[in-house]
C-alpha cells in the first residue's frame, strides 16, 4: 500500500478548449468579439492558465498554442500598421482577425450545440412505441453543465485575492487534504442542502487551503456527487448535492476518499 | 383464408394509424406500402384497391392522422423521426411515461459531446482535423465515445494525402434528437460547407425492387460502431507515427 494514501491527485480533464475561454473572457468583461482588447485579453488570459496549472488541471498543450498565439498578435498590434513585417500580401489586415474568425465560427457551433441540448430535453419526454429512448453508451466523465470550469476557477481567482500574501519563505506542512475538504464539503450540505462557492472559501487563510476545498469540489463534481449551479451568467455559484448514485459511491470507496458516509 | 370476415372496409388513415400502433420501430412509407401491397394481394376483392395506395395517399392519411390526433387531445401525436414515421406521446405528458417506465435518470449528452456532433452534424461528411479546427482542441477522446453511443460513424476515407477518414451523423443521431432530416436543422445553410449532394432516389420502384430494398437496408446501411472505432483507432495512430517520424526527423 502506498505510505501516504492522502496523497492523491486529482485527474481532472478540462475538456473545454482556449477557445472557450477566450469567449467566456470577451463575455465576461462585455466586449465587442470583433474588436477585442487583445492586452487586457492576453492578460486575464495567462492569469486563468496560471491558476489551472496551479490547480494541476489536465489541460491541453492548445492552451499553451494560444497563448503564444495571443502574444503575437498583441506584439504585431503595437507596431503600426505601415512598419509591420510584411507578412505575405495581407500584411494592412488586423492581426486579430485570423482568431476573431475563428471566434465567431465556433460561437456558431456552440449556438448549433446549445439547439440540440434543447432537442435533447425535449425529447427525454417523448417516448415511441419501442418505449424506451434511444439508449446511450456510458456517460462522459465529467459534466459541468451548469457552470464551467472557467465559472469556477474565476471564483477560485476572487478567493485567492482576499487571502492575504503568504510569506514565501514560510515552510508548512501540508495541513489540508483533498479528501479531508471533500468530508467538509459533504458535511456541511448535509445540514445546508445548498451553499454558494464563496461561503465554502469563508474564514480559509492558505492559498493550499482554498485550493484543496476547490479540488474537493471538482472532483465532487466529477463524481456527480454534487452540482454546481449558476443561476444567471457569471452569478454566485451554489452547491448542492445531487441525487445519491450507486456510481459515485461506489467510486469515490474505489479510489478511497471516503471510508463512512456520504450525504 | 382469403376473405376478410369484416364488413367495413378501413379508410387509409385508420390503416396506418393500426400499422404505427403496431410497429416497435418508425415506420417508413415503403414499409406501410408494403404491408398494403401484401394485403391485398393475400385478400381478393375490395382488398385489391389497398394495393394500389400510393406514397402520396399514405403520406396523406398520416397528415390526417395527426392532425385528428392534434384535435382531440389524445396526448399522442405522429412524428416523422429519420425519414419514417411514429407514434409517440405528447411531449407535456412526459413525466408520466417516465415515472410509468421508471426512466428517471436520463442520460444526457456533454457540451464538448454536443459541440463535436454539431459540428459532424453541419459539416458531414467531414474530417476529424476539421472539427479539431472550429473546436480548437483535439477531440480523439469525445470523438471516440460519439461513436461508442452510435452517434457518429465513420463514412469512408478522403482522396487526402494519408487518406483520412471523413465522419457523419448515424441514424440513431436523429431518433436521439427527434429530427427529421439534417437539413431540419436550423441555419444549415450558413454553417454548412458546399458540398455536392448525394444522390436521393426517387420512390417509384415496383414491389420486388421494393421488397429488396428493404431487405438489403438493413445490415449494408451503415458501418458498424466497430468499424468506425477501429477506422479512428488506426487514424490516431497514423498520426502519432507521423508525428514521431516528424520529430526524429
Amino acid at each position: 500500500m502506498d505510505l501516504i494514501q492522502d496523497d492523491y491527485k486529482i485527474t481532472l480533464e478540462v475538456f473545454e478548449g482556449p477557445l472557450d475561454l477566450l469567449l467566456y473572457l470577451i463575455k465576461k468583461d462585455e466586449v465587442d468579439i470583433y474588436d477585442i482588447p487583445i492586452g487586457r485579453v492576453t492578460d486575464q488570459y495567462m492569469e486563468y492558465l496560471k491558476l489551472m496549472k496551479v490547480l494541476d488541471l489536465n489541460i491541453a498543450g492548445d492552451f499553451i498554442v494560444m497563448s503564444a498565439t495571443l502574444m503575437l498578435i498583441k506584439s504585431r498590434m503595437l507596431l503600426p500598421a505601415e512598419s509591420r513585417p510584411d507578412m505575405e500580401e495581407e500584411d494592412a489586415e488586423d492581426p486579430r482577425w485570423d482568431l476573431v474568425r475563428q471566434l465567431v465560427e465556433y460561437k456558431k457551433f456552440k449556438d448549433a450545440a446549445d439547439h440540440l441540448e434543447d432537442l435533447e430535453l425535449h425529447m427525454e419526454n417523448v417516448f415511441g412505441r419501442e418505449s424506451e429512448h434511444v439508449e446511450l453508451g456510458t456517460p462522459p466523465d465529467v459534466d459541468l453543465r451548469d457552470a464551467s470550469i472557467f465559472d469556477l476557477i474565476s471564483s477560485l481567482n476572487d478567493a485567492l485575492g482576499r487571502v492575504q500574501e503568504e510569506d514565501l519563505q514560510e515552510i508548512f506542512a501540508e495541513e489540508y487534504t483533498v479528501s479531508q475538504k471533500i468530508t467538509y464539503i459533504v458535511e456541511n450540505l448535509k445540514r445546508m442542502k445548498r451553499l454558494s462557492i464563496t461561503d465554502l472559501f469563508t474564514g480559509m487563510k492558505s492559498r493550499q487551503e482554498i485550493i484543496c476545498t476547490f479540488l474537493a469540489v471538482l472532483e465532487l463534481i466529477k463524481l456527480n456527487r454534487i452540482a454546481a449551479v449558476q443561476e444567471d451568467h457569471f452569478g454566485t455559484i451554489m452547491v448542492e448535492p445531487r441525487e445519491p448514485e450507486k456510481d459515485g459511491i461506489e467510486a469515490l470507496e474505489e479510489e478511497g476518499i471516503v471510508g463512512g458516509e456520504l450525504l | 383464408m382469403s376473405e376478410s370476415t369484416v364488413d367495413v372496409l378501413p379508410e387509409l388513415k385508420q390503416i396506418v394509424g393500426a400499422l404505427l400502433f403496431a410497429a416497435k420501430e418508425p415506420l417508413s412509407i415503403k414499409r406501410m406500402r408494403k404491408a398494403m401491397i401484401e394485403t391485398g394481394n393475400g385478400f381478393s376483392g375490395p382488398y385489391e384497391q389497398y394495393a394500389k395506395a400510393t406514397d402520396a395517399q399514405i403520406k396523406g392519411a398520416l397528415e390526417e392522422l395527426q392532425e385528428d390526433l392534434a384535435k382531440a387531445k389524445l396526448g399522442l401525436d405522429v412524428a416523422k423521426v429519420a425519414d419514417a414515421y411514429r407514434l409517440q406521446n405528447d411531449a407535456a405528458c412526459g413525466p408520466f411515461v417516465r415515472a410509468l417506465l421508471e426512466k428517471n435518470q436520463t442520460m444526457r449528452l456533454s457540451k464538448p459531446a454536443l459541440e463535436t456532433l454539431a459540428i459532424v452534424a453541419y459539416r458531414q461528411p467531414c474530417l476529424r482535423s476539421e472539427i479539431e479546427e472550429v473546436r480548437g482542441v483535439s477531440v480523439d477522446a469525445v470523438l471516440r465515445k460519439l461513436i461508442d453511443m452510435q452517434l457518429v460513424r465513420v463514412v469512408r476515407r478522403s482522396e487526402l494525402p494519408g487518406r483520412p477518414w471523413l465522419f457523419g451523423t448515424t441514424q440513431r443521431f436523429l431518433e436521439h434528437f427527434g429530427i427529421n432530416t439534417i437539413e431540419d436543422l436550423p441555419g444549415s445553410s450558413e454553417l454548412k460547407r458546399a458540398m455536392p449532394e448525394e444522390g436521393q432516389k426517387q420512390s417509384t420502384e415496383t414491389f420486388p425492387e421494393m421488397e429488396k430494398e428493404l431487405s438489403e437496408k438493413k445490415p449494408s446501411a451503415e458501418a458498424t460502431e466497430d468499424e468506425s472505432v477501429a477506422a479512428l483507432n488506426e487514424e490516431i495512430k497514423g498520426a502519432e507515427e507521423a508525428a514521431e517520424e516528424g520529430l526524429e526527423s
